[in-house]
């Protein structure tokens, strides 16, 4: 997994609740082999029309939107199906943070597992932070997650919460993988016993 | 030597790693079966992450979910897209990653779970995972074998390992003996009818009882492939001669004094005298009859002999919606005697029901037969080398001079992924193990059967007591 230590980005403002994983990627297109290539209908049917042009007015058809990093969103972020596909699909496309007052569970621990930082604020904060993004380019906002804090374009600070494990996790780009991983010694030890114990469980 | 211990605390002992604080376990992981569906992200994800598979060896894969069951004679084609990707993906996975792999065309070639036993990639004691609830298939061998999700198969594929919390021991203690013309699939829809699709949840259970060790293995697989339908993690059956019997000689099992050694070990897998369940669920095998399902969920299984319920019956309003909902979507009436109720299609199969004792419980009523006028009757067997045996068998004759559809291996009609589906309303009696909304195909009705529950209702053209069959004789 991508490490994730300071990010500074154009944020695009969403100012929705309740997008849904179904939003995020329509589930047409669940049937891929890959988790990569999903950015391309990340808000498939937001994003475009059924003739596969863009929908001007959608946020992310606007520049300097369309090289968007983060976004600020309204209550209640990823709800719906448990798909990874919805966070496989935002990160594909570029987006590394989303900033709201809510999330959806399961949408919320699949994002760690895939590098993407949600940070839930208070609702001052995501209006504030809202507004700075609806003034495009010229309010690239900066996360810094070591020390938890958003830098608005004004030289604004904002603090905020993670947890300090999945925080370690992010920093690191450990996924559970890697985190299993670190434990390498710990696996062979076990594989070094069970060899001796349970011989015939091995195969060649 | 401490506390008496259930067989499930064995098997989980014996593997854990570590435990964290919050109860979180690293356990590791003996063997990993992988599919076409399940598993193309995992092995991406390895890709991007520059990893490699810690233990191909302990790792076997094979296509069936998308494989058509058509003739293989002239080759094998796949005409859907989206599914011939899948397998050639899986195709390039392996041999990327070095996992042994039985091709389409490889008579080793079936469903996963029906593969796994035969070649003796199943063992007692083991933990085994699949991208695939019906991994459950495997605890008949006295092993711990559940399904995963896809990042779990990454999880497993880099590692060796999986991070787990521990389920809850549960009992399902069946006393007495089944009666004759009752099978190990009438006896699992009971077991489900009795305690819901949920009442397992949370849970390991492990089938006790004269009922359960009288079962064969192919038997008992029926019963622990269908724990996941009552909510299961995994379902379990103890070690004995039979395990054993059954698991000498295959190809990829120990052998000789390794084998030895192994059996001293597996006969320690049952559950000590005294070791405590969490809950346990008597069942009197003596009271049963032959099982089906009515509804959409595996837990509307009611005796052959019974009728269609009404909402009225139900103890609560929200089952008493989903009653009427089901009685809607299957096309049915409340009161109809589920022996009238009229199928034009029958699927033997699947990896609940496609192993080779299935196949002669069906050729066993389809003997000296006809199929019922406008009768569609597929009968496809779980792996090549099932169907293999049941030709030497001659099994393959009695169901085609029968008028069955004789097939190659796969999931086939199971789920519909490859072409073998229901027409929106048909009608099906299938040994397979779920009968929800769409799964047989779009606006599909399943009813669950046994093998040779499936066979008579072919003959009769309606859901029919094999027994009354069996009592004509052929
Ligand atoms: S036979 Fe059916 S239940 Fe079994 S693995 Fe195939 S699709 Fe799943």
């Amino acid at each position: 997994m991508e490490k994730f230590t300071t990010l500074t980005g154009i944020a695009a403002p969403m100012p929705l609740i309740n997008i849904d994983t179904d939003m995020i990627i329509p589930k047409l297109f669940l049937k891929t082999i890959k988790r990569s290539g999903l950015g391309a209908n990340l808000f498939d049917e937001m994003r475009f029309n059924q003739d596969g042009t863009e929908k001007p007015d959608f946020i992310l058809n606007k520049e300097p939107y369309r090289k968007a990093q983060i976004i600020i969103a309204g209550d209640n972020f990823g709800c719906g199906s448990s798909r990874e596909h919805a966070p496989w699909a935002i990160a594909d496309f570029g987006i590394r943070c989303i900033i709201s007052t809510s999330f959806a569970d399961i949408f919320h621990n699949n994002c760690f597992k895939n590098g993407i930082l949600p940070i839930r604020l208070p609702k001052e904060d995501v209006d504030k932070l809202m507004d700075d993004a609806s003034r495009g380019a010229n309010a690239t906002i900066t996360i810094d997650l070591e020390n938890q804090e958003i830098k608005g374009p004004d030289g604004g600070c904002i603090k905020f919460d993670v947890d300090p494990f999945r925080k370690h996790c992010l920093l690191e780009g450990l996924d559970d993988v890697g985190l299993t991983l670190q434990k390498e010694d710990k696996i062979q030890s076990f594989e070094d016993q069970y060899a001796q114990s349970m011989p015939w469980m091995a195969r060649s | 030597m401490g506390n008496p211990r259930t067989l499930f605390d064995k098997i989980w002992d014996n593997h854990l790693i570590e435990t964290q604080d919050d109860g979180t376990s690293l356990i590791f992981i003996d063997r990993h079966m992988v599919h076409e569906v399940t598993s193309p992200q995992a092995f991406e994800g390895l890709r991007m992450s520059g990893r490699k598979v810690r233990h191909p060896e302990l790792t076997l894969a094979v296509a069936d979910h998308n494989v058509p069951t058509s003739d293989r004679s002239n080759g094998i084609v796949i005409t859907n897209e989206e599914s011939r990707i899948q397998v050639e993906a899986l195709e390039k996975n392996v041999a990327e990653f070095g996992v042994p792999y039985f091709a389409m065309d490889d008579l080793r070639q079936g469903v996963v779970h029906i593969v796994g036993p035969e070649q003796g990639f199943t063992l007692p004691g083991a933990t085994i995972v699949c991208g695939d609830s019906h991994t459950a298939t495997h605890g008949a061998f006295g092993s711990l074998a559940f399904g995963i999700g896809t990042s779990e198969v990454e999880h497993v594929l880099a590692t060796q390992t999986l991070l787990q919390k521990k389920s809850k021991n549960m009992e399902v203690r069946v006393e007495g003996a089944l009666p004759d013309g009752v099978t190990a699939k009438d006896l699992v829809l009971a077991i489900i009818g009795k305690i819901g699709t949920a009442g397992g949840t949370g849970s390991v259970i492990e089938f006790t009882g004269q009922a359960i060790m009288d079962l064969s293995m192919e038997g008992r697989m029926t019963v622990c492939n269908m724990a996941i339908e009552g909510g299961a993690r995994a379902g379990l059956i103890a070690v004995d001669d039979k395990t054993i019997d059954y698991v000498r000689g295959r190809p990829m099992a120990p052998k000789g004094a390794a084998f030895e050694a192994a059996e001293k070990y597996w006969r320690t897998l049952t559950s000590d005298e005294g070791a405590v369940y969490d809950t346990t669920i008597i069942i009197k095998a003596d009271e049963l009859v032959p099982f089906v399902t009515w509804g959409t969920s595996p837990e509307d299984a009611l005796p052959i002999t019974a009728k269609v319920p009404s909402p009225s019956d139900a103890r609560d309003a929200g089952k008493a919606g989903a009653i009427e909902r089901a009685l809607a979507y299957m096309g049915l009436e409340a009161g109809t005697p589920l022996n009238e109720i009229e199928v034009t299609r029958v699927f033997i199969g699947s990896c609940t029901n496609g192993r080779i004792e299935d196949l002669r419980a069906a050729a066993a009523v389809a003997k000296g037969r006809k199929v019922a006028e406008g009768m569609n009757a597929m009968v496809v067997p779980g792996s090549g080398l099932v169907k293999e045996i049941a030709e030497e068998e001659g099994l393959d004759k009695i169901f085609t001079e029968a008028g069955f559809d004789w097939r190659e291996a796969g999931c086939s009609m199971c789920l519909a992924m490859n072409d073998d589906r229901l027409a929106p309303g048909e009608r099906c009696a299938s040994t397979s193990n779920r009968n929800f909304e769409g799964r047989q195909g779009r606006d599909s009705r399943t009813h669950l059967v046994s093998p040779a529950m499936a066979a008579a209702a072919a003959i009769t053209g309606k859901l029919t007591d094999v027994r009354e069959l069996l009592k004509e004789g052929n």
